[in-house]
């Protein structure tokens, strides 16, 4: 990969980088060999994230929060590589899974995007494939062969909560379905590649609520088994669902981290003022 | 807290070696049409450059066409007769299709109801897939009667108007009748996109002239019209780029002379692409590269008109 | 003004003038039946209010102008369909001309080589344009690599060459160096035409893709190339088949070019580098060009297949137009 390295600009980044970041540790469990360390993004020259060390947990659900515009889905974007696909975007430090920065000049980025997933916040099941199609769709993208199609479909779908209401008709066309129920088919097209670790963003904020519970109730039964890092707006959703909370905030600038804890901590005795007045609703 | 500047690494999408190839075919794929494409417009400026740079502007202008295959006397090319015949054509055409046309959108968009919108929508976009042969074949055989007729009327009434002034009684193939059938060709495009821009006239504006009291031609004419105006205006243009390279239709239905003439009543007209199509067979060398520079002018003619208009029609559907 | 009253008296007043001054024809007649309905709206039209008035003159004018508009189109599908239905026999499209004369009777010859040359040539033009034309919509889309602006630029210029050029330009170079008309030369002149509508209709469909899907296909790990060739292409499947079909519909009515390529037959055969061929819109100009009444009756006949061909070929692009799911 082309990696230009520009020397250090310390004299335009002056200003921007009095609001230091907090580097914090979550604490001792799994750890999911999923990490950030000063991780930086820019699009063009404006500076979108500052700083962010992050260490996920395993088979558990962080919840990435914070108000709009503070950096979160830009952040989700660089766990997966997705983020190089914007023009002029750049970024600093480093993203390592296993030990391996993803980031590194041998890796290759669609190998990683099969370890480390994503659901988007409109459900965008491809049109022109049936429901199981669509399912095994990353398999033959990714072109690996695949041992027992039925099996493997059923099993996604089953996972992905979907298995019951379609499996009368996994030939109709993806778009076919229900808001909720198109989300949870991407779901089940992203499990299918056997990711280690699911990014989602936002993925209920174009539902209504009914779909929304089951998506929750899907969350939280996918992450006995994979790592989940879900960014959110709700934080209704972020308490009901995430077993840790990473919280977010711009002050105008880069995007920053504040805190990482327990969800229970951050919402009943959060460390940072910032942390305690945004729970607490006094903005956002 | 320790500030240490970051070390800004810039990022492009990696290719795999698959991509790799793929972009190669594709890009190969695009450049192919790319010269080919070019290749013709090169060609064509070519022999055009060539051309003009040995008979000057007496190519445009010269009023002789006329290959020479003895020694001694040199070849004339003059295009000029052609070029205005082209013109002449192309604007009779137009003065009848674009109020034809913009009757025609307003009728189908505000006058005409239910069923009788659907056929008359159907046959409009009928109508824009007819072969300019049919158009051609249709003129000689059918309409050059009553082509006939308007002109003598004219000629008779208003003979003593120049260009209505005519030496013979024989009208049937005259410039007039041809613009007359290019009209015809042309109203389909002028018409469609008429009436896609009148579709588009904001529906408050409508109702702001009904609620004032006004008259459904005063809301037209108040409201629909000018908001309209440059969208007619384009699709007026794209219809003129069509009548302008029209060969078959001209060519069956007048009859072709390649002299200068005002009189549009008269059988005689021609314009650029008869010309080709006539002169092509038994063009020797020299006379085949002055076609070429005469195309390569008729191309540069509809290439700008062509551009003005998609201009226009962009700019309106943008808005 | 819609009451039967009405359009009685128009109807008997304008019988009255045609009788009396002699005006001819189906345009004598509308002329009169207009000059009598501005006549009636003046005269009823003291029941009226100055603006109901003017109102419903202008109505009559738009209304007039607007069939006066389709009126040629009206005539053009009455006529070719009158006049070609009459040699529409088995032979006309089982039969080629190589034994018979344009002035035979009808019941003899026929056009299939016509029709098998346009076949053959249309098929030779798609078989080049139809990869060429999606290959470089993919580029401007897909792949917007460092040609795009001039990629763009020349298709869009070249979508306006006139068709008498195109077939000139294939003349001058080709044909010349090949001594003479050939099916292959008339292929090119029609694939100059069709390129840039297949590459500009291609173009439009990509662009229609929405961008998540890209991003959901790059998101599950598959590589750039794999996600146009199985997620956006696929997608607009039918839209591509239409921009073919649009082309195709676009140049099997041009006549100019093929007369300066192709040239014309009496039969058909498949090589398309063996010498002249016939085309459906040559055989229909030649026929007119002989002028002679049975002739003429080819010509009609053959713009009827023609009419229809083209219609149909409309008729499926616009129901696969609306196939593709967005």
């Amino acid at each position: 990969m082309k990696v230009t390295t520009v020397s250090q600009r310390i004299e335009s980044e002056g200003a921007v980088m009095s609001n230091t970041s907090a580097v914090l540790d979550t604490p001792e469990q799994a750890f999911a060999g999923l990490e950030t360390r000063d991780a930086h993004a820019w699009f063009g020259k404006h500076h979108a994230l500052s700083s962010v060390s992050l260490r996920f947990p395993a088979k558990s659900v962080t919840g990435l929060i914070g108000p709009s515009g503070c950096g979160k889905s830009t952040y989700l974007r660089l766990l997966n590589r997705m983020h190089e696909f914007i023009p002029n975007s750049a970024m600093a430090g480093e993203v390592l899974l296993h030990g391996v920065d993803i980031y590194g000049e041998s890796v290759d980025p669609a190998a990683i995007r099969l370890k480390i997933g994503m659901v988007f916040q409109k459900p965008n099941p491809f049109p022109a494939m049936t429901i199981r199609e669509n399912v095994i769709s990353g398999l033959k993208l990714a072109h690996i062969k695949i041992d027992n199609e039925d099996d493997l479909v059923e099993k996604c779908l089953n996972r992905a909560g979907l298995w019951k209401e379609v499996k009368d008709r996994l030939d109709a066309s993806g778009g076919s379905l229900s808001g909720g129920q198109q989300q949870r088919l991407c779901i089940a097209r992203s499990l299918a590649v056997e990711p280690e670790v699911l990014l989602m963003d936002e993925p209920c904020s174009a539902l209504d609520p009914g779909s929304t519970l089951r998506i929750e109730e899907t969350i939280k039964e996918l992450a006995e088994k994979i790592t989940v890092v879900i960014v959110t707006h709700n934080m209704q959703q972020a308490s009901r669902v995430s077993d840790y909370c990473a919280f977010f905030l711009s002050d105008g600038g880069p995007g920053v981290l504040v805190e990482a804890d327990q969800t229970r901590k951050m919402f009943t005795n959060p460390t940072d003022t910032r942390t305690a007045d945004y729970v607490q609703g006094k903005f956002g | 807290m320790n500030i240490v500047a970051p070390i800004k690494r810039e990022m492009h999408v990696v290719h795999s070696r698959g991509d790799k190839v793929f972009r190669g075919i594709v890009t190969a794929g695009a450049l192919t049409s790319l010269v080919i494409l070019g290749l013709i417009g090169s060609f064509l400026f070519a022999r055009g450059a060539q051309v003009f740079s040995q008979y000057g502007l007496k190519f445009i202008t010269g009023t002789n066409w006329s290959s020479s295959m003895e020694e001694g006397i040199p070849s004339e090319f003059g295009m000029g007769p052609m070029l205005v015949g082209t013109i002449v054509v192309s604007v009779i055409a137009l003065l009848f299709a674009v109020p034809m046309s913009i009757a025609g959108a307003l009728y189908i968009e505000f006058y005409a109801t239910g069923r009788v919108r659907k056929i008359m929508s159907g046959l409009l976009d009928l109508a824009a897939a007819i072969p300019s042969l049919i158009f051609g074949l249709w003129g000689i055989q059918i309409f050059t009667n009553f082509g006939q007729r308007w002109a003598s009327f004219l000629g008779n009434r208003l003979g003593f108007v120049p260009i209505f002034n005519t030496i013979s009684d024989n009208y049937g193939r005259s410039p007039f009748v041809a613009g007359c059938v290019l009209a015809a060709m042309v109203v389909p495009i002028t018409t469609s996109v008429a009436r896609e821009v009148y579709s588009r006239t904001p529906r408050e504006l409508i109702d702001t002239c009904y609620a004032l009291g006004g008259s459904k031609w005063g809301a037209i004419k108040t409201v629909v019209l000018p908001f309209g105006k440059s969208g007619v205006v384009g699709g007026a243009m794209l219809g003129l780029g069509r009548a302008l390279g029209e060969t078959v239709a001209v060519y069956l239905v007048l009859n072709l002379n390649f002299r200068y003439t005002f009189r549009i009543l008269e059988s005689e007209g021609g314009n650029v692409a008869s010309l080709i199509a006539t002169r092509f067979g038994e063009s020797s060398s020299e006379e085949l590269t002055a076609l070429v520079a005469a195309g390569f002018v008729l191309f540069l003619l509809t290439l700008s008109v062509n551009m003005v208009a998609s201009a226009i029609v962009a700019k309106t559907t943008r808005s | 003004m819609r009451s039967a009253v009405s359009i009685g008296a128009v109807g008997v007043l304008s019988l009255v003038i045609v009788l009396f001054t002699g005006f001819a024809g189906v345009d004598g007649w509308a002329v009169t039946v207009f000059l009598v309905s501005v006549l009636l709206i003046i005269v009823r039209g003291r029941k009226m209010s100055v603006k109901e008035r003017g109102n419903a003159k202008v109505q009559l004018f738009i209304t007039a102008a607007a069939l006066l508009a389709f009126a040629p189109w009206i005539s053009i599908f009455g006529s070719v369909l009158v006049k070609g239905i009459v040699g529409l026999k088995l032979n006309f499209v089982t039969s080629d001309m190589r034994t018979t004369v344009p002035d035979d009777e009808l019941n003899l010859g026929g056009a299939l080589h016509a029709m098998l040359g346009s076949l053959l040539m249309v098929v030779m033009a798609t078989a080049i344009t139809l990869p060429l034309g999606i290959l470089s919509g993919v580029y401007l889309t897909e792949i917007k690599g460092r040609f795009t602006f001039l990629v763009r630029f020349v298709i869009q210029s070249m979508s306006g060459v006139p068709s008498i050029v195109a077939g000139l330009f294939v003349f001058t170079t080709y044909v010349s160096a090949t001594h003479g008309p050939t099916a292959f030369g008339g292929s090119l002149a029609l694939g100059i035409l069709m390129l840039p509508t297949v590459a500009r209709t291609s173009e439009e469909v990509l662009k229609l893709v929405p961008d998540d899907l890209r991003s959901a296909s790059l998101a599950l790990g598959a590589r750039q190339w794999r996600t146009t060739l199985m997620v956006v292409l696929p997608t607009v499947r039918s839209g591509l088949i239409t921009a073919a079909i649009l082309g195709v519909a676009r140049v099997i009515g041009e006549t100019a070019p093929l007369l300066l390529t192709a040239g014309s037959n009496t039969a058909f055969w498949f090589n398309p580098l063996k010498g002249p061929i016939a085309s459906l819109p040559i055989y229909v100009f030649g026929m007119l060009q002989i002028g002679t009444e049975y002739a003429v009756n080819r010509a009609w006949t053959g713009a009827l297949v023609l009419m229809l061909t083209v219609f149909a070929l409309f008729f499926t692009a616009r129901k696969l137009g609306g196939k593709d799911k967005r």
